[in-house]
């Protein structure tokens, strides 16, 4: 059975799914502007082809709404004349998500020895040094990454690059 | 070996010639025969292909909206699907309007717009426009061709995307040199799109799931939709079957008119904010609800946390992002209507179901009740006519003959969808998702072209006539007999209406101070134009009307202060009905001003 019983809730949640699409020229606004157009939140979006012989983009795209409103914009997405497959990393499904970000702080003397303390803790690395900075490359969980700019902000945090979330399903098989 | 079969029958297929040409060849290996357009400088190429072709029809419109709505009245009208041809720019922006309204209504299109030529995109080129980003959100699908030999390809993929699965319109963009290239033709034999398989046969467990729940109802109703006319003439046919097996009553949406007889005992009227007084009740009251290719418009449903609150709702669709968008259902069956009820009917057989009669009588006798409200009455005059009474004149002297009705958009179209008994599908055409006034008369025009012998008849307001007036000229340049039957009251009647009703009787701009004299102006355009005052000329006028072989505009002058009732005011609930005058019903809650 089409089984699309939704639980009542208002409670909002926060989603990440995966459309598979083909990549044609504005399959992106395709996307975009269904979410946009129907009143969808879009946290982030990330998008890039990852099978050129069959001409297939990714898209990943973080949102957030209520049970219904997360079945509603995954039939919406399913609907797409070039979607080859939907799927919530959220519910049942276990996917992996990283996300990966360049964070630049300034700063000398004590709290630049400490963010480089905490960039270490964290596993991230610093690809930029000059005398008063640091450009750290992190890559996690977004919660991870977040937990990472919360400590850095009070030791000079200038500016944050994120790429938005990449999700992938564990196991042997495809999405 | 049949691959290889195909694989010949592919290169025996291609053909080289140039862009231009393929499309046109490409919609008469569709089985197109009728094109609506108007052409421009970046459709010039295709025109003169088209010059020169034989056995396609096209029909010069007056403004590309009225090509659109035109391709919608005859879709509509054969179930095959309308084809469209404009220039780009103000012809691709011109079509918006319809576009948008065949989006709602399921209808399928494929409308061809010229572009300006490849090298010039994004220059602000003359009459340049992102017709693919405009056109993306009011569109099932569309694309922007740019290398000649993918435009055959293209061009069947359009006309399959737009045919199956959930019907609707679909936009090629073609720059003019890619036009004028020259490149190989594919037929449509060999064409499949990468990706597009719209789900038609439903599962199987769920329709026995749904059999059964039917055999239990003790008070069922079959909520049904354009999602039947959409699916052929079977469909009808199967829905007439299911309700001779089960005795359960039939209520549809304003889409679905015509899909179930309004002559049967079963069939309660239109539901919804002007449906019937037994229909919305027994929407309300039931416990089954078998809702069969509609979607829970909130012109249906009335207050939602108020809907059917006791119902086990199934609910059957081709478009699976339709189930629970605004009402949870129990039994969701994603599926074409008629592959689904074929089964619905082969299952209920198959278990020798048979409905819980004592329970079905018991709910008919409930249903007579409120049938004897009389939901429709309205108060008869001798010196005006009355909206209700001109309707019913005009149906009595149609119902004999093949007649196909299209309208407008406000009063005149929910006294329509009332008054107007449909016993076949694909005779109404209507506005319904979008509510464009303006359809009718285009939509006639298309009509008319697709049934030159049919009487088809633009029921329309003397405001939304003067939307797409010009098409008149169409109808004439065609010898097309349309008959525009215009009730007109002077206002904007459902916007006085709701000022009546919600806004203090204080009615902001609804009133026309100055309107043209529509015989004078039917005349002018070569048209015949009839006027009627009096209740007593309106018989001799209709028939008039009927017998001339022209175009008619008939200006039937009506009561100008009558109300479209039953009504179930914003924000209410289906068992909150507003009766004609008799009562004053519940009053409009400050949330429910802010509902349309």
């Amino acid at each position: 059975m089409h089984d699309t019983k939704v639980k009542l809730s208002d409670v909002v949640e926060r989603h990440t799914l995966t459309v598979l699409v083909d990549n044609e020229a504005g399959v992106l606004a395709r996307v975009a502007g269904l979410i946009s157009g129907r009143g969808y939140n879009i946290e982030s979006l990330t998008v890039a082809e990852v099978d050129p012989t069959a001409r297939t983009s990714r898209i990943t795209i973080v949102t957030s709404g209520t049970p219904q409103v997360i079945e509603q914009i995954e039939a919406q997405l399913r609907r797409l004349v070039v979607t080859h497959k939907v799927t919530n990393w959220t519910g049942e499904q276990s996917g992996i998500e990283r996300e990966m970000a360049l964070v630049k702080v300034a700063g000398t003397g004590e709290k630049r020895v400490e963010a480089l303390r905490m960039a270490d803790a964290f596993r991230a690395r610093p690809v930029d040094t000059t005398q008063a900075s640091f450009v750290f490359e992190i890559t996690g969980s977004p919660g991870k990454i977040d937990s990472f700019i919360d400590l850095m902000r009070p030791l000079g945090l200038v500016d944050i690059a994120r790429t938005g979330v990449a999700a992938l399903n564990r196991g042997p098989e495809a999405m | 070996m049949d691959k290889d079969n195909a694989l010949q029958q592919a290169a025996a297929a291609v053909e080289t010639m140039t862009g231009a040409q393929m499309v046109i060849r490409a919609l008469k290996d569709q089985g197109v025969t009728h094109i609506f357009g108007y052409p421009g400088g970046a459709v010039l190429p295709i025109y003169d292909a088209l010059f020169q072709a034989e056995g396609l029809i096209h029909v010069l419109v007056r403004h590309e909206q009225g090509a659109v709505h035109a391709a919608e009245g005859y879709a509509r009208s054969t179930g095959k699907p309308g084809v469209v041809l404009v220039t780009s720019g103000p012809g691709a922006t011109n079509a918006v309007t319809g576009l948008t309204d065949a989006l709602m209504d399921s209808i399928p299109l494929v409308v061809l717009t010229g572009q300006v030529p490849t090298h010039l995109i994004g220059t602000d080129a003359f009459q340049e426009c992102d017709t693919v980003g405009i056109t993306r959100p009011c569109t099932k699908h569309n694309w922007l061709v740019r290398d000649v030999n993918q435009l055959a390809r293209t061009m069947h993929e359009a006309f399959q995307i737009a045919t199956t699965g959930r019907p609707g319109p679909v936009v090629v963009d073609i720059p003019k040199d890619v036009q004028f290239q020259t490149g190989n033709y594919q037929g449509p034999a060999l064409v499949q799109h990468r990706t597009y398989r719209p789900r038609l046969d439903p599962d199987k467990a769920a329709v026995v799931r749904a059999v059964e729940l039917m055999a239990k109802a003790k008070r069922p109703v079959f909520y049904t939709g354009g999602g039947i006319i959409n699916s052929g003439p079977e469909a009808s046919q199967l829905l007439r079957e299911l309700v001779d097996l089960t005795g359960f009553p039939v209520t549809s949406t304003l889409m679905g008119l015509g899909a179930f007889p309004a002559s049967r005992p079963e069939w309660l009227g239109m539901l919804g904010m002007h449906g019937t007084f037994e229909a919305n009740n027994a929407m309300h009251d039931c416990d089954l609800m078998i809702c069969l290719g509609a979607r829970f418009d909130d012109r249906c449903t009335g207050r939602i946390s108020a809907f059917s609150p006791g119902s086990t709702k199934i609910h059957v669709d081709i478009d699976a992002s339709q189930f629970n968008k605004t009402v949870r259902v129990d039994l969701p069956i994603l599926g074409d209507a008629t592959r689904t009820m074929r089964e619905m009917i082969r299952f209920w057989k198959a278990g020798s179901h048979k409905p819980d009669k004592a329970a079905l009588s018991a709910w008919w006798k409930q249903i007579d009740t409120w049938r004897a409200k009389n939901s429709l009455a309205y108060k008869p005059s001798n010196t005006l006519i009355k909206p209700q009474y001109a309707l019913d004149r005009l149906y009595e002297l149609t119902k004999d003959r093949e007649t196909y009705v299209t309208t407008e958009v406000g009063q005149h179209q929910m006294w329509a969808a009332q008054r107007f008994k449909f016993d076949h599908p694909n005779r109404w055409m209507t506005s319904g998702g979008l509510g464009t006034m303006g359809y009718g008369l285009p939509a006639a025009v298309g009509v008319q072209m697709a049934h030159p012998d049919a009487l088809v008849i633009d029921i329309g307001g003397e405001a939304s006539v003067q939307m797409t007036m010009q098409e008149m000229s169409t109808a004439v340049q065609y010898e097309l007999p349309i008959k525009i039957f215009i009730l007109n009251n002077e206002y904007m009647g459902m916007v006085r209406q709701w000022q009546e009703l919600l806004h203090g009787g204080r009615y902001s701009h609804s009133y026309s101070e100055a309107l043209p004299d529509f015989v004078k102006l039917a005349e002018a355009y070569g048209c015949v134009g009839l006027k009627a005052d009096k209740p007593e000329e309106l018989d001799a006028g209709i028939l008039e009307m009927i017998n001339v072989k022209r175009p008619v505009l008939f200006d039937v002058r009506i009561d100008p202060a009558e109300n479209c009732f039953p009504m179930i005011p914003s924000g209410a609930a289906h068992n909150e009905m507003i009766l004609a005058e008799i009562d004053d019903g519940p009053v409009i809650t400050e949330a429910g001003k802010m509902l349309v």
